[in-house]
């Protein structure tokens, strides 16, 4: 049976991990090479690195994070963060990552979405779709949250479903750092009207936070990164929680 | 030597890295005659199926995989590729597998994504694996069960998670990937 995965996310800035609350207040995390080891090794299914300040200046030193993750990890991991071009994505995969994760960019050019998946296979497509509810309605932010799109989130993921995307990170903004619980109805909607996984992220708290996600929507896999960084929860301990709830896990 | 063939649809690097955490001695290359002095050969992949069919012949590689006579080991786009036929971009492939590589139906969310286990298993390359195990899948085609089939995933419906015919052995998973379980299968076909 194909499993849940639990999926730590490590937001990178200069090199270090980090963690802000509701996009905001960066807090250091720690060293991302060994946050990643001793997550594949305490049993994390897959691991997401986001480069939360990407420029075109760092762009070489991220290449060689990311070729330093992948000589360490025996898991697989995505990394995004200041993907706009082909290129772009081509050296990150060169480098050892496994998926390519786009957001702004994707928004701004959504034929990347093709291209990438064109050259690498839409597996390695994973676009990040950072929902705000405003009102009823929930709407794409992009460049970090700071900027309205105008998009409706579930039409959105529908368009970049049809472009060639291989899997959907969806962020509630309004729940990412309140430690309140996952955004349900907000996640099933866009699980209910897109046919390729959907991993869910933001407002991660507790680990019965986990289990309503998988009960109580279709996701594939649940994301967090504070309550993982700062040992708040570990992920053994979470597995052994959602398997005494009869929820697939590896 | 172990000699991993590079080409337009080889994530190289992953697999690389893998055996390196083994000790294993790699070599990334196109190159025949390294290949064929190789110990053994790993025919990695992730990509489409016809470019890299037309991309393998150009070079006379598909010829060269073929008549290859120590152990092989292809890793999913490159278990697709050994099989006769591939219906991404309906293209004919090595014919070493028996039987045809089909689009899952979207019964499921496709891509097949994450871990899953193996309802059957068997052979020296799967030594060691039992049915609690999990292995990394990530792939949107399978190869349908046939004779060469050594382990059966099931998702949407039962298909080769693992192949073996002669010196030739295959899986759609990533053992490169798929942490502890992963690496015993890697160690079974380094000491195969």
């Amino acid at each position: 049976m194909l499993k849940k995965r639990i999926i730590p996310c490590l937001d990178i800035q200069d090199g270090r991990a980090v963690k802000g609350i509701n996009f905001l207040n960066i807090r250091d995390a720690g060293d991302p090479v060994e946050l990643a080891k001793r997550y594949a090794d305490e049993g994390a299914d897959e691991l997401v690195f986001l480069d939360i300040t990407a420029t075109v200046e760092n762009r070489k030193t991220w290449a060689a994070l990311v070729t330093q993750i992948a000589s360490v990890i025996n898991i697989p991991f995505t990394v995004g963060g200041g993907i706009n071009t082909l290129d772009d994505a081509r050296a990150l995969i060169l480098a050892g990552a496994d998926k390519i994760s786009i957001n702004s960019s994707a928004v701004k050019n959504p034929a990347l979405i093709g291209e990438i998946s064109a050259e690498f296979g839409n597996q390695c497509v994973v676009v990040a779709i950072d929902a705000k509810k405003i009102a009823l309605d929930w709407f794409v932010f992009v460049h970090g949250g700071k900027t309205a799109t105008g998009l409706e989130v579930v039409s959105w993921a529908k368009r970049v479903e049809e472009l060639g995307a291989g899997e959907i990170l969806l962020t509630s903004m309004n729940n990412d750092g309140t430690k309140n619980g996952f955004a349900l109805e907000l996640t099933e909607a866009v699980c209910h009207a897109v046919n390729i996984p959907v991993i869910a992220s933001g407002g991660a708290g507790t680990m019965a936070h986990f289990s309503d996600v998988f009960s109580q929507t279709a996701s594939s896999a649940a994301l967090a990164a504070s309550i993982f960084h700062f040992s708040e929860i570990s992920i053994p301990e979470l597995k052994t929680y959602l398997k005494t709830k009869n929820i697939a896990i590896r | 030597m172990i000699a991993i063939i590079q080409y337009n649809a080889g994530n190289s690097t992953s697999v690389t890295n893998a055996l390196m955490r083994l000790g294993a001695d790699v070599v990334v290359t196109a190159n025949e005659a390294t290949i064929r002095k190789a110990e053994k050969v790993i025919f990695p992949g992730v990509g489409e199926a016809s470019s890299a069919m037309h991309y393998l012949r150009e070079r006379n590689l598909d010829r060269l995989i073929q008549t290859l006579t120590q152990p092989v080991l292809g890793i999913c786009l490159g278990q697709q590729l050994m099989c006769n036929f591939s219906e991404e971009g309906q293209v004919d492939c090595l014919g070493i597998f028996d039987t045809q590589v089909k689009k899952f139906a979207p019964k499921e969310r496709v891509p097949h994504v994450g871990w899953n286990s193996l309802s059957t298993r068997s052979g020296t390359l799967l030594e060691g694996v039992s049915a609690d195990d999990d292995v990394y899948f990530v792939h949107s085609y399978y190869a349908a069960c046939c004779v060469h089939t050594i382990a059966v995933c099931d998702y949407i419906l039962p298909f080769s998670a693992a192949m073996q015919k002669d010196n030739f052995y295959a899986t759609q998973f990533h053992p490169e990937k798929s942490g502890l379980v992963g690496e015993k299968i890697l160690r079974n076909f380094l000491i195969l």
